[in-house]
């Protein structure tokens, strides 16, 4: 009975009785919209949505292409990209520093996984933005990186898919980082030229470099529910026009009114639905009903 | 303080007002004081070139930004002959903070685009101080692709302090204006050449700059974030935007260096503002000879060059 009790005990209540270490790391989760206390592993088999709120919460880039592609015939890109640090940049702590930190915190070299694979059978090259590795931030490697899947899907003449997390270019990179944006709007353009699809799917949250490139270029620009989105951050705007926002700026469901996303998935059927999308955008067959499909528990009126 | 210098300028500021004060007694005394008043203007111009050839980065931000600086339409004024200015993205508004049109540069016609500042009070909020709105982005595509149909080469000239942070400009998506300027101009069968003629803030900046050749003037500057914005994220607070500006290597030869800029275009002693014919003089033979180049160059040479150039900043292996 108590044990029962400590577990639906909010942490911050447990923490002042317990040593920190005594309870599993995360076991419960708090959702950051509806503040409920979520069981973790029922929170994970839900693809980290929220049951009660269907908030989607942030996850790993790895995370995101498991999710996303099918098990077999996953390839890795780019996996000898290094960071440098290049200018030697220096603020309150050292470039490098704050990226081996990076690095250990995330378990990634960069901010961007990259991966050929298949979704619904239909081939394509996926990435997705880790955003703990410094808010998802684009420097070099992630540029390159990202140039590299287009060369891919660019050769062997398959889709591109992008899963946007990132608060936008890398300071610490400075000019270079910069750069980045024409490089992937450069590499993105190709694809268009070649007529082969490109789905940008911005998940919470995209601004910046990252929103003003790669994540506004889609074919198809779709949403994850909720996600901030947008140029600039909304304290940069409230100092600069010393308004109030708009209830809602800048969320997917702002963008979808103003006409700058196609539409909002919800991360349960994100799968299924690009990969319809890539076969009517490919002249593929329809798409055979799948198992999994009917695990998927969404709840239409709150996508 | 004189505002028309610089804090690091005033000993220049100093020894000029002593000048004028002597010239002044000159005029209505007999002493001849044409010596000492030659005496000091030399004194003044090595002063200059001393302090000059020691600035720093912020220092260099700060004269990016000079009031009196030459802006855009300058330019237009010093460098082209018959300039018709083209207006409006033919969707929502005119946007003044850029402009654009059709010019000849030594009877050759351009396509001009470049950011706008204003100078007095009413042409500053006019200008909207230079930060495009996406109507902004949307008539440079506009005029970018005219001049890809009519084949006339692209200059634009970089001078903002970066895109608008608005309410109405996130409305009406001001990532997509610039991301799509960004994928435009990397296929645009035309030469394109931009100069960093003030301050190149950022995306803002970028969205007018993709090009086969960046030319920057001696004090601009071109950044991914303001110094000021840089300082206030990474050291939690505006003050520290000197070293900001430092770290990050904003200036135009430390861009040079790192091969994001291909060519420094020299200023008349103290900055462009204190001699803008001649500064116009420098930039237009520059800008010939840049165009020169390019034209020589097949038009899917130039794409793919301009592909391989933009494919090459760079990763760090």
């Amino acid at each position: 009975m108590s044990s029962w009790l400590d577990k639906i005990m909010p942490s911050m209540i447990r923490s002042e009785t317990h040593q920190r270490t005594t309870v599993p790391e995360g076991l419960w989760k708090k959702c950051p919209k509806c503040n409920a206390f979520l069981y973790r592993p029922e929170l994970e088999k839900n693809q980290d949505v929220c049951p009660k709120c269907q908030h989607h919460l942030r996850i790993s880039a790895r995370r995101r292409l498991d999710i996303f592609l099918d098990p077999e015939e996953r390839h890795e890109i780019g996996t000898e990209l290094e960071p440098t640090d290049r200018l030697k940049f220096k603020d309150s702590k050292r470039y490098k520093d704050r990226l081996s930190q990076a690095q250990k915190a995330s378990g990634e070299k960069d901010a961007l996984v990259a991966m050929s694979g298949k979704v619904r059978g239909i081939p394509v090259v996926a990435c997705a933005f880790e955003f703990n590795f410094m808010g998802g931030s684009m420097g070099a490697v992630v540029g390159e990186k990202f140039v590299q899947g287009v060369n891919i899907a660019l050769e062997r003449g398959i889709p591109l898919v992008c899963f946007s997390a990132s608060g936008g270019a890398r300071m610490q990179e400075a000019i270079i980082s910069l750069m980045q944006m024409a490089k992937t709007s450069a590499a993105l353009e190709r694809m268009k030229q070649r007529g082969l699809p490109y789905i940008s799917v911005m998940t919470d949250p995209v601004f910046g470099g990252v929103s003003a490139s790669l994540a506004m270029l889609g074919d198809l620009n779709i949403a994850e529910p909720f996600a901030l989105i947008g140029f600039a951050g909304p304290r940069v705007i409230e100092q600069t026009v010393r308004e109030t926002l708009p209830k809602g700026f800048q969320r997917s469901e702002f963008l979808l009114e103003h006409g700058a996303i196609d539409m909002i998935l919800h991360r349960g059927e994100m799968r299924r639905r690009i990969a319809s999308l890539l076969a009517k955008m490919q002249n593929l067959p329809a798409l055979e009903p799948a198992p999994e499909d009917e695990i998927v528990d969404v709840d239409e009126e709150e996508a | 303080m004189n505002p028309y210098y610089l804090d690091f300028e005033q000993p220049i500021a100093e020894l000029e007002a002593k000048i004028e004060e002597l010239r002044l007694v000159g005029n209505d005394t007999d002493i001849n004081i044409n010596d000492e008043i030659n005496r000091l203007k030399s004194k003044s111009v090595s002063l200059t070139e001393t302090i000059f050839s020691d600035l720093t980065p912020w220092d260099i931000t700060r004269l990016a930004r000079h009031p009196k600086r030459p802006y855009t339409l300058d330019y237009v004024d010093l460098i082209f002959d018959d300039f018709d200015e083209l207006h409006g993205d033919r969707r929502f508004a005119d946007d003044h903070a850029i402009v654009g049109g059709i010019a000849r540069l030594e009877g050759e016609p351009v396509m001009i685009i470049g950011h706008q500042k204003g100078r007095e009070v009413k042409e500053k909020v006019k200008r909207n101080f230079g930060m495009p709105r996406p109507e902004g982005y949307r008539k440079a595509c506009r005029l970018m692709e005219m001049a890809e149909r009519f084949n006339m080469p692209i200059l634009t000239f970089i001078d903002t302090p970066g895109a608008y942070p608005g309410i109405g400009a996130e409305e009406r998506g001001q990532s997509e204006a610039i991301a799509w300027n960004l994928a435009l101009m990397s296929r645009l069968k035309v030469p394109v050449l931009s100069t960093v003629i003030g301050e190149g803030g950022s995306g803002g900046a970028l969205a007018i700059g993709v090009c086969d050749r960046l030319y920057m003037l001696q004090y601009s500057i071109y950044s991914v974030i303001s110094p000021e914005g840089c300082a206030s994220i990474l050291w939690k607070s505006a003050e520290y935007a000197s070293q900001a500006a430092e770290a990050m290597g904003v200036a135009a030869e430390r861009l040079k260096a790192l091969g994001v800029a291909d060519r420094v275009i020299g200023e008349p002693l103290g900055g462009a503002h204190r001699n803008p014919e001649l500064m116009a003089t420098h930039l237009k033979a520059a800008l010939v000879e840049g165009l020169a180049e390019l034209k020589g160059i097949p038009s899917d040479e130039l794409v793919q060059r301009r592909y391989e150039r933009l494919t090459a900043y760079d990763s760090g292996r």
